[in-house]
């Protein structure tokens, strides 16, 4: 019940064969959070997922909840709530019966479920539909049985797997949202799995990034957004610039980068403790035009190739013949055009090289 | 231009092959209803006594008994048997699988006759040679492979992400099987159970050789009264492969209305997915 | 996660094997070990001691049997011929629907209810010296002699016709109407007309299942039995491995020798399917070589 916890710590190592799809994975999750499992295809992501609820045996390691170990526990005995890309609506029963099947396998008097279905289909806004097939519903209709479903047996966490990945945009727009006020209203610890930035941006407490199984960063929204900690997850979460650089010593909070044709100077992270041999990124949108009164990080170069994308431009830009710049800005640039750009210090990351 | 002639070469060979069938069944028919027929075109009288006549020299009641008797066991058991197989198949990818899917098409692939030899001497040996009992174990024999064929595309159609949600919502593996996997099997079930039951109806070699006293089916009475000793006329023979054919066609057009022709025969390697 | 199985190369667990258990026991005990059995049989003749090759030398220094292996394929390979070419033309031709698509393969399907017997008495009495065909066509004056149309290969190759085209055709097109359709329709765009399209794009890709459905049209074909004995000449020109097989079972009792027979029918239908697969190798070597050719 949801009277506990909810807080999970998980060692998992799966293989299938001679391939090792999560390797160690190790994490602690506290009750109430909401912490999205993000990496593109293929990075173990659903299979972690999977492994959490009792689904997919794991090769190795342990699963815990509050105290109590889960590893050996059939999924029907865990207690989570789970909710799948396709919904996974049984289609030979109504949405009642759908929403009502966890109850009625507790044998719960009918009156009992008739009334706990009813608030349930009026939280997710279903009111009404109850004897309508899952095949007469919208995708949007149908997810929102799906998590009513779970969450009517008040599941001690809830798993996602890729809920909106099937909905169109603007659908997954307004889900999400109803996701995230679900999520403060009732408080349930949440795992949830998917590629798309954009939901675990705006939906997580915390984002753990994985590729091939392995954990490459944890942290807050903001953490993941601002101060990738590698090349992978600075690639992923849209940095597109990347230089490799020799450090020089740090001084009075900078440190001073020598490219290939460029000099950088960054400013320094406390705990960046790699190289003489580096990589400093930024993203598009954090290139100035213009120059700067101290000259610091200026670069000039010719516009390329520009597209237009509504509010803003992407626009490539040469600064030699092997390096190139993307710049994502709001002023006009026209292919030609010869443009003094800014790279702004405390803009800069500091990344590993590989 | 060229297209149009390909087209009417179809219409073409399937006007000729409707017209050869309706030859070769409206003779049958006519003469199952001529009084006596010989070398005119037509017969110049008709009468239904043919069929009562084969009823009772045949022993057609008892005939029909035995047949249907031993098509719904037949169906029975082999979708008991190979329903389970069928859902493990489907779901399951094991190193043996590809041997198994192999031993299981064998009885399909390799004709009654070649394995129907020793199969009988097999049963003969026991004592279940000429028996209601030995043809039900003959006819299985193809039977129970053509139900696990059958039944495998229906359950690979059901997602596993169903079965799934079912166990996270807590449902036991048996709880699984009876309110998810069974109610959404029941037209794979029922296209299974009716195409068994046509093939069984329709088995000649295995019941034949598996035929003993008080133990033929329908179709190997008619064989044996062709060839009988005394004289039997034909047209109560051909009376009786009416009765035959009428059995048969009502099965076939119930399976007809839960299933697609091209859904009755295998499916050869088609890349799914 | 949507699918209809696990990914992984799984152990089988207690479940799954009781699963399986109940029907591969059946087929191994009733149809593997029968198998064996027939083979140890044929080789324990009456007369001969045991651990004998007499039923064989038998069957092979006996003209009387062993021309029936000449007869079979003789029958067997042009009605599968026959058979695959018939349902390929007429798959092929309505791959695409045609019009009455749904009664139209109703109709090929329902000789499946027919039966052997009233197939075979329907065929003596339309194709018959004496059947309808004929008096129609020695009546319309076309003809002055009957044609033999029954009781002969051509009686047995009608009825074979009958009972397995249905089949066949049901397969080939399902196969066929899997086949991408934009794939015909970039050929065409490329320039291609309709029977290079068919020749140079469709076949090959056709040509598993055609040879799928050959190896089973033959197979089937190989052993036939009751058609042989009714719109055949059992004692002559049609008589087949399996009534050579059925007479010593059920007439001469001798089931040792009828189990050898059987023995060499395998071998004969296997070898046959062998010759098919490696003709199925050389043909895929031979397109695919096609393409890098230009």
């Amino acid at each position: 019940m949801s009277d506990s916890i909810g807080h999970l710590r998980v060692d998992i190592t799966k293989r299938y064969g001679g391939k090792t799809v999560l390797d160690q994975l190790r994490l602690e999750i506290r009750g109430g959070e909401f912490v999205t499992f993000l990496g593109p295809s293929g990075c173990g992501k659903s299979t972690a997922l999977g492994v959490i609820a009792g689904l997919i045996p794991a090769s190795a390691g342990e699963v815990w909840l509050d105290e109590q170990r889960l590893d050996r526990v059939p999924p029907e005995k865990r207690g989570f709530g789970m909710v799948f890309q396709n919904y996974a609506l049984f289609p030979h029963l109504t949405v009642f019966d759908n929403v009502a099947f966890g109850l009625s396998l507790q044998s719960r008097p009918a009156a009992e479920i008739q009334e706990r279905v009813q608030s349930m289909l009026g939280l997710v806004r279903l009111s009404g539909y109850e004897s309508r097939y899952p095949g007469q519903l919208s995708g949007g209709q149908q997810q929102r049985v799906a998590i009513a479903r779970a969450l009517i047996l008040h599941p001690r966490l809830m798993l996602f797997d890729e809920p909106l990945s099937n909905l169109d945009a603007k659908l997954r727009i307004e889900m999400r949202a109803e996701i995230k006020l679900l999520h403060s209203r009732l408080g349930l610890t949440s795992i949830y799995v998917t590629h798309d930035q954009a939901e675990a941006l705006s939906l997580s407490d915390r984002i753990v990034l994985l590729r091939d199984g392995v954990l490459m960063q944890v942290g807050t929204p903001q953490e993941i957004h601002d101060r990738p900690r590698n090349l992978f997850v600075a690639d992923f979460m849209g940095f597109r610039n990347f230089f490799d650089v020799r450090l020089g010593e740090p001084a009075g909070g900078f440190v001073e980068g020598m490219g290939r044709s460029l000099k950088l100077r960054a400013r320094t992270a406390q705990d960046f403790s790699a190289g003489p041999d580096a990589i400093m990124a930024i993203r598009p949108d954090d290139i100035r035009i213009g120059k700067t009164s101290d000259g610091v990080n200026a670069v000039r170069g010719k516009v390329e190739l520009v597209e237009y994308l509504g509010r803003e431009q992407e626009a490539v830009i040469a600064i030699d013949t092997e390096t190139r710049l993307w710049l994502r800005t709001a002023e006009k640039v026209t292919p030609g055009d010869e443009i003094a750009l800014t790279l702004p210090a405390d803009k800069l990351v500091l990344l590993p090289r590989e | 231009m060229r297209g149009r002639m390909w087209k009417l070469a179809i219409y073409v060979f399937l006007l000729g092959f409707i017209i050869n069938l309706l030859g070769i069944v409206s003779h049958v028919m006519v003469s199952a209803f001529a009084k006596r027929w010989f070398g005119k075109p037509l017969p110049p009288a008709f009468t239904t006594d043919w069929f009562s006549y084969a009823w009772t020299n045949f022993e057609l009641g008892q005939v029909l008994l035995i047949t249907l008797f031993i098509a719904f066991t037949v169906v029975f058991v082999a979708l008991l048997i190979g329903f389970p197989a069928a859902y493990i198949l489907a779901r399951r990818n094991f190193r043996a699988k590809p041997l198994l899917l192999l031993l299981y098409f064998l009885p399909l692939l390799i004709p009654q006759m070649t394995y129907g030899i020793p199969l009988a001497t097999t049963l003969y040996k026991l004592g279940i040679g000429a028996s209601v009992a030995g043809v039900i174990l003959a006819v299985l024999v193809p039977m129970v492979p053509l139900a696990v064929f059958i039944l495998l595309p229906f359950f690979e159609q059901i997602s596993l992400n169903l079965e799934w949600s079912a166990s996270m919502l807590g449902a036991s593996r048996l709880q699984i099987f009876r309110r998810v996997l069974l109610p959404l099997m029941v037209p794979g079930i029922l296209t299974a159970g009716l195409l068994v039951l046509v093939n069984t109806i329709s088995n000649f070699e295995l019941a034949f050789l598996l035929a003993g006293g008080g133990s033929q089916t329908l179709v190997v009475a008619l064989y044996y009264n062709v060839f009988a000793g005394g004289v039997r006329p034909v047209y109560s023979i051909d009376a009786m492969a009416v009765i035959y054919m009428v059995m048969v066609l009502s099965v076939l057009l119930v399976a007809l209305r839960f299933v697609r022709p091209t859904q009755m025969v295998f499916r050869l390697d088609q890349p799914r997915r | 996660m949507a699918r209809a199985q696990t990914d992984e190369r799984s152990e089988l667990d207690l479940v799954a094997i009781a699963c399986l258990v109940p029907s591969l026991l059946y087929v191994v005990l009733m149809f593997v070990y029968p198998f064996l059995y027939g083979l140890y049989a044929s080789l324990q003749p009456p007369k001969g001691g045991a651990w004998s090759i007499a039923n064989y030398l038998a069957f092979f220094s006996d003209p009387y049997q062993y021309r029936t292996i000449e007869t079979t394929f003789a029958l067997a390979i042009p009605n599968s011929v026959v058979v695959v070419l018939a349902a390929l033309f007429l798959a092929y031709g309505m791959r695409r629907g045609i019009w009455m698509e749904r009664t139209i393969t109703t109709i090929l399907v329902l000789p499946i209810s027919l039966g052997v017997i009233f197939l075979s008495e329907g065929i003596l009495g339309f194709y018959g010296t004496n059947g309808w065909l004929n008096q129609m066509l020695i009546g319309a004056g076309i003809l002055a002699e009957p044609l033999e149309l029954t009781h002969n290969f051509i009686g047995v190759t009608l009825s074979l016709f009958m009972q397995q085209f249905p089949f066949c055709f049901l397969m080939l097109l399902g196969y066929i109407s899997g086949i991408d359709p934009s794939l015909e329709s970039s050929a065409r765009m490329l320039g291609a007309g309709p029977w290079t399209v068919f020749r140079r794009v469709m076949l090959p890709l056709i040509a598993p299942g055609l040879i799928i459905a050959f190896a089973l049209v033959f197979v089937m074909s190989f052993a036939v039995f009751p058609s042989a004995v009714m719109v055949g000449q059992p004692a002559g020109s049609t008589r087949t491995i399996s009534i050579a097989a059925y007479q010593q079972a059920f007439e001469q009792y001798d089931m040792s020798y009828a189990s050898a027979i059987a023995v060499i029918m395998g071998v004969c239908q296997l070898l046959a399917l062998i010759a098919i697969v490696l003709v199925r190798r050389r043909m895929t070597i031979a397109t695919t070589m096609g393409v890098g050719k230009r």
